[in-house]
């Protein structure tokens, strides 16, 4: 907007513009209630408002936007999945990611650098074959690559043969790409707050009211709710808001981890994942090497640190880049994970009438941002249950139809 | 580094244990139709608090069970499955 541009800087004075409006007093009625501002919360509000002309609408969080795992993720995005329902799901997201930073005017530092999942066995080449030609089959980009090609890609990466996991081949899945995390939230956030949507933090949701079986309200830390519709979207603690409406779910909560190093010049494009290590790492923009792993080995409602962690994750790391010795770790971090036995998401309708669910990310959330907002408020606005949407449905599990995607979770868990 | 102390082998590094989950019991085996095994199977309290929960001593192959708070991750008490089973007349465990 060179105009605008023009016109600000011409003006007197020039006092910063508020990038999201001041928290609203708490109505006693909305038609439709989000409970969680994160990511998937606030991309359902949007969706809500610009495509289906729904903006009385309340998002509700108990702490800060984007303060759960939007915030906590390793931001990768990618769509070389294992089962059909899973790829043709994620390469939705993929196109939405695409144009999602012009759609929303904010630079979300979308950066396609392609996505290298190693196999270290006969075994694992044989899932990489599967995966590359199941996603060429819906149109995603995916190819099996060897160590030549490897070398070329991911400099440092040790491809001797005499180490204990020595890398045979890797799935190469050129689309694969990080974002800057916070900005998707903030800019879901502005733009549905700009059409309408009221933005509710420090807003804890303590009950949910249901009546004959079907949703009536909310209560929350600032008073009750009435309202048509419900969505809860709240990775971690899917449960315990669940509960408050009478149902249980397939889920445990497990902590993931994660930690960036100190800056180091440029040198990875590619994120490398190595299943059979349990790590993943890429380089951000800023030059700090992000690091995840597998969840923690038991379930807990904390975000707390271990050492488990940092010795468990790192020494594989320095099997696959043992340049990366002598480099410190700048920060090391938790999220709580909604963990179900199938690896897939639970999206759809609950046994209460009229309240939507989007639960189970796992570790698998960030990237289905996009999608999963553009496809729940299909949901919630016509009620009908979108084709991608259901084969994730709760139900699932009830008519033992699971969508297994273990055996492409980023790294074992 | 965090302490299991295992009724067994007294306190252990926690690493050398594995988690089996709640202690829930199966439904009756002759009554319960697919709904009640499903539930059984896959729907999970998943509660904030004390949970009570199988852990697995794996060099040693030994069951027992744990309170353990899964807000705070303090481990209440732990002791022999016997106190909530009886004793196994087959068990060659102590």
């Amino acid at each position: 907007m060179p105009l605008g541009l023009l016109k600000y800087g011409l003006r007197p004075r020039r006092p910063p513009d508020r990038f999201l409006p001041p928290r609203p007093e708490l109505k006693r009625a909305y038609d439709t209630v989000i409970i969680g501002g994160g990511g998937h919360g606030l991309a359902a509000a949007y969706y809500l408002a610009t495509e289906h002309g729904i903006t009385d609408v309340a998002v509700l969080d108990k702490g800060y936007l984007g303060g759960g795992n939007t915030g906590r993720n390793t931001a990768i995005v990618r769509a070389n999945y294992l089962t059909e329902e899973g790829v043709q799901f994620y390469a939705e997201s993929l196109d939405l990611w695409r144009g999602l930073s012009n759609e929303l005017d904010f630079n979300l530092q979308y950066t396609e650098r392609g996505h290298l999942t190693l196999a270290h066995a006969d075994s694992a080449i044989r899932t990489m074959r599967w995966r590359a030609e199941v996603n060429k089959h819906f149109g995603v980009d995916s190819e099996l690559i060897f160590p030549d090609e490897i070398a070329r890609l991911a400099p440092g990466l040790d491809l001797s043969s005499d180490v204990r996991h020595p890398v045979l081949a890797a799935l190469y899945h050129p689309p694969g790409a990080t974002a800057r995390h916070d900005a998707v939230v903030w800019a879901y956030a502005a733009r549905a707050a700009e059409r309408g949507v009221e933005l509710h933090s420090d807003t804890e949701v303590t009950g949910i009211q249901v009546e004959s079986g079907r949703v009536t309200g909310v209560e929350t830390s600032r008073g009750p709710i009435q309202c048509n519709r419900v969505l809860q979207a709240v990775a971690g603690q899917s449960s315990l808001v669940a509960a408050m409406a009478g149902f249980r779910l397939p889920i445990h909560t497990v902590p993931l981890q994660a930690c960036v190093s100190l800056p180091l010049k440029p040198w990875l494009d590619p994120i490398v994942v190595s299943g059979s290590l349990h790590v993943y790492i890429w380089q951000s923009a800023r030059g700090e090497v992000v690091i995840g792993g597998a969840t923690d080995p038991y379930a807990l409602y904390a975000n707390r640190s271990t050492l488990e962690f940092a010795e468990g994750t790192l020494l594989p790391v320095l099997e696959l880049f043992p340049f990366l010795a002598n480099v410190k770790m700048l920060r090391q971090w938790a999220g709580m994970c909604d963990m179900t036995p199938d690896f897939s998401p639970v999206m759809g309708v609950t046994p209460v009438e009229n309240l939507y669910i989007d639960a189970g990310w796992g570790t698998w959330g960030f990237k289905a941002t996009p999608v999963c907002g553009k496809r729940m408020a299909e949901l919630i606005a016509t009620g009908r249950t979108p084709d991608l949407l259901e084969p994730f449905r709760l139900s699932r599990f009830a008519e033992f139809e699971q969508v297994g995607e273990k055996g492409a979770a980023s790294v074992g868990h | 580094m965090k302490i299991m102390p295992c009724p067994l082998n007294g306190p252990r590094n926690i690493q050398e244990f594995t988690c089996g989950g709640e202690v829930v019991m199966p439904p009756d085996p002759d009554r319960a139709d697919a709904a009640a095994w499903a539930d059984h199977l896959f729907l999970h309290d998943n509660a904030a608090g004390i949970v009570r929960e199988w852990w697995y001593h794996v060099p040693t192959s030994f069951w027992f069970i744990a309170d353990r708070d899964t807000v705070t991750d303090e481990i209440v008490r732990t002791f022999h499955p016997r106190e909530l089973f009886g004793v196994d007349e087959r068990s060659d465990q102590p």
